[in-house]
């Protein structure tokens, strides 16, 4: 009859409140966790800001540019044998793979073509690096699940083949060895057969990984179905290399692209896993460096002689033209499109680094997966932070 | 890959190299799209360039995607043709020893916006690449090039089409200023939020390059030591003659 008092209306909500109450207590808080800039496990300068629901994360979102240098920028006013310096650093795992598509891009557009021993140097340096690059990746992947002695033999093993790179090209990570129209220098005497023992250690590498890591229960339980990207979103964000093929994709540059390097001249096989997870990755790289050790194998039996730098004119000028070049480096498509107006610099030159669409789909593959699993999905989709900021 | 052999001898008059291949995708192209394919170009053995319509960048996407089968997404990006305003800063001793280097007296002035392959009208141009993913051997790519209106930068996202352009157009807004209608998010990316200008815009000074040019080959400044050793250099050559 009375009209409803403050007070009454008051009771009510607290009342209604506290049924609410009810429901919210078992719910657990929001919160947001920040891994980095300086976390163990992102390769550099990465940020996750991850918010979590109890230990499920809602959203994850990478924040980049820690180490962004403008390499885009700064080419445009360096001349093309000076920008080989800036691309050694894009990468600097893999450094001579990405000096390699430039090249080609800039040789293309000048029509220069570079004799065919030097092409096969570059092949088997190309993959040099890929395995130095894959060891320390097999090893980390232990490091970021728990299990620190993966990384010491990594560490222990790469050394061999960083004593190759550097005894054919003066440098451990910055090679800078390619020149348009061939190589710097042809490969010292005793080359080919240490690079064998090294590949041997390589090998028994691989196979120590399978035994620490692969047959492991706990690596299993901790990959398998961890991080699973179907194939359609793979190519829809762009993913390639070992991320792209552990999810069944078959495709490889080396194979169904490949321009200006010896892959077609070899006999070798593309791996692919089908179930897209953390472990089809790891298994797909493993396999890689074995492939790549075959690889390189064949290549060193059947380095053709000759000279190893082509003729071209001392001050390098490009005539006007587009290219976009890509070659399978380490983590993926390295692509440079380059945009020269017949001048001493490229007018523009757009570097498609393989970890930044890598990378990219952090954001939709972190949606609903534990805290710990973060970290086996970073590792495993495995990415440098220099490629990604350029 | 014998078709690569085929693409040196390009400029040959008597027999320009074909690409049968290309040159069917990109007739596909121009069925599907119509009057907005506005240019094209083909690379024979290596590449496809079409330039569409600025109103049909993001159907643009959608015909790659659904009707020519590219479900890969490569890069999406931008070109600035405009000549940049401050040369290209190479006036260094080596530079100008070598009569490679613009030294104030001899530098040209711009000659004008240059348009690369498969022409175009702006300033600004968008750049972006898809790639089929088929049976090994019929694997190719396509570059895609749209002008961005001088007085109107706003371009439709692909975000919608391929998931995989959000981060590449964030990087494009950010470096270019091209805004992107209908991104979830064009937020900055690499440089600070409170950061001014586009800094791969052409207009956009390089500023380390302006405080010190660069050396070219070698420039170091000698050592005090070095300078005492090599002022005592002449005497001693001067008591031994």
């Amino acid at each position: 009859m009375t009209a409803v008092t403050d007070r009454q209306k008051l009771s009510y909500i607290a009342s209604q409140a506290a049924d609410a109450r009810v429901n919210v207590e078992l719910e657990t808080e929001g919160m947001t966790l920040n891994i980095g800039p300086q976390h163990p496990a992102t390769h550099g300068t990465l940020r996750i800001v991850a918010q979590l629901d109890g230990e499920q994360v809602i959203r994850a979102e990478p924040v980049a540019g820690y180490m962004h240098r403008g390499y885009e920028k700064l080419a445009e006013v360096r001349t093309y044998p000076q920008v080989t310096t800036l691309l050694n650093r894009i990468d600097w795992l893999g450094s001579f793979a990405n000096e390699v598509p430039f090249i080609l891009a800039a040789e293309h557009l000048m029509e220069v073509e570079a004799p065919p021993r030097a092409t096969w140097i570059r092949t088997i340096l190309h993959e040099m690096s890929r395995v130095a690059h894959m060891i320390l990746f097999l090893g980390d992947m232990g490091v970021q699940l728990g299990a620190v002695t993966p990384v010491f033999f990594a560490f222990r093993d790469r050394e061999y083949v960083l004593d190759q790179i550097e005894a054919a090209t003066g440098g451990r990570f910055h090679p800078n060895f390619d020149r348009i129209g061939g190589l710097k220098d042809d490969l010292p005497k005793g080359w080919i057969e240490s690079t064998k023992v090294a590949l041997a250690k390589v090998l028994s590498f691989c196979d120590e990984m399978e035994d620490l890591l692969l047959g492991s229960e706990i690596f299993q339980a901790r990959t398998r179905g961890i991080g699973v990207i179907p194939p359609d979103v793979a190519m829809q964000y762009g993913l390639s290399g070992a991320n792209a093929r552990g999810s069944g994709i078959d495709w490889d540059i080396r194979r169904d692209n490949c321009i200006g390097l010896a892959y077609p001249e070899l006999d070798w096989k593309v791996w692919t896993h089908p179930d897209g997870d953390s472990f089809a990755r790891f298994w797909v790289r493993l396999q890689e460096t074995r492939e790549a050790v075959k690889m390189i194998e064949q290549l060193c039996d059947g380095l053709p002689s000759g000279p190893v730098m082509a003729k071209v004119p001392r001050i390098i000028k490009v005539p006007a033209g587009e290219a976009y070049v890509a070659t399978e480096n380490p983590l993926g498509e390295m692509g440079y499109y380059v945009v020269s107006q017949g001048d001493l610099t490229p007018f523009r030159v757009k570097i498609r680094s393989a970890s930044f669409n890598n990378v990219s789909i952090t954001p939709w593959i972190m949606r609903g997966v534990y805290v710990p699993d973060i970290v086996t999905i970073l590792g495993s989709l495995y990415f440098i932070l220099g490629d990604i900021d350029r | 890959m014998a078709e690569e052999t085929t693409s040196t001898d390009e400029e040959t008059p008597e027999e320009p190299p074909r690409d049968d291949r290309r040159e069917e995708i990109l007739g596909q192209v121009v069925e599907a799209m119509g009057d907005a394919v506005v240019g094209s170009h083909i690379d024979p053995g290596r590449d496809l360039w079409v330039r569409v319509a600025t109103g049909a960048w993001g159907e643009a996407a959608e015909v790659m995607r659904n009707r020519m089968g590219c479900r890969y997404f490569g890069y999406l990006s931008a070109i600035d043709w405009m000549p940049s305003p401050y040369g290209r800063s190479m006036d260094s001793e080596v530079d100008n020893a070598l009569g490679t280097g613009q030294s104030a007296d001899q530098e040209e002035a711009p000659a004008g916006i240059v348009q690369g392959v498969a022409g175009g009208e702006s300033r600004f141009q968008m750049l972006a690449r898809v790639a089929t993913i088929g049976t090994p051997g019929d694997h190719w790519g396509i570059t895609l090039k749209a002008d961005v209106a001088d007085d109107d930068m706003r371009m439709p996202t692909w975000t919608g089409v391929y998931a995989g352009a959000d981060w590449h157009e964030r990087e494009c807004w950010e470096m270019f200023g091209i805004e992107f209608i209908g991104h979830p998010g064009l937020r900055h990316i690499y440089l600070p939020g409170d950061f001014e200008g586009n800094p791969l815009r052409k207009d956009y000074p390089l500023v380390a390059r302006m405080v010190k040019p660069w050396p070219g080959i070698v420039d170091v400044e000698t050592l005090p030591e070095t300078d005492q050793d090599s002022a005592g250099a002449p005497d001693d050559e001067g008591a031994e003659s």
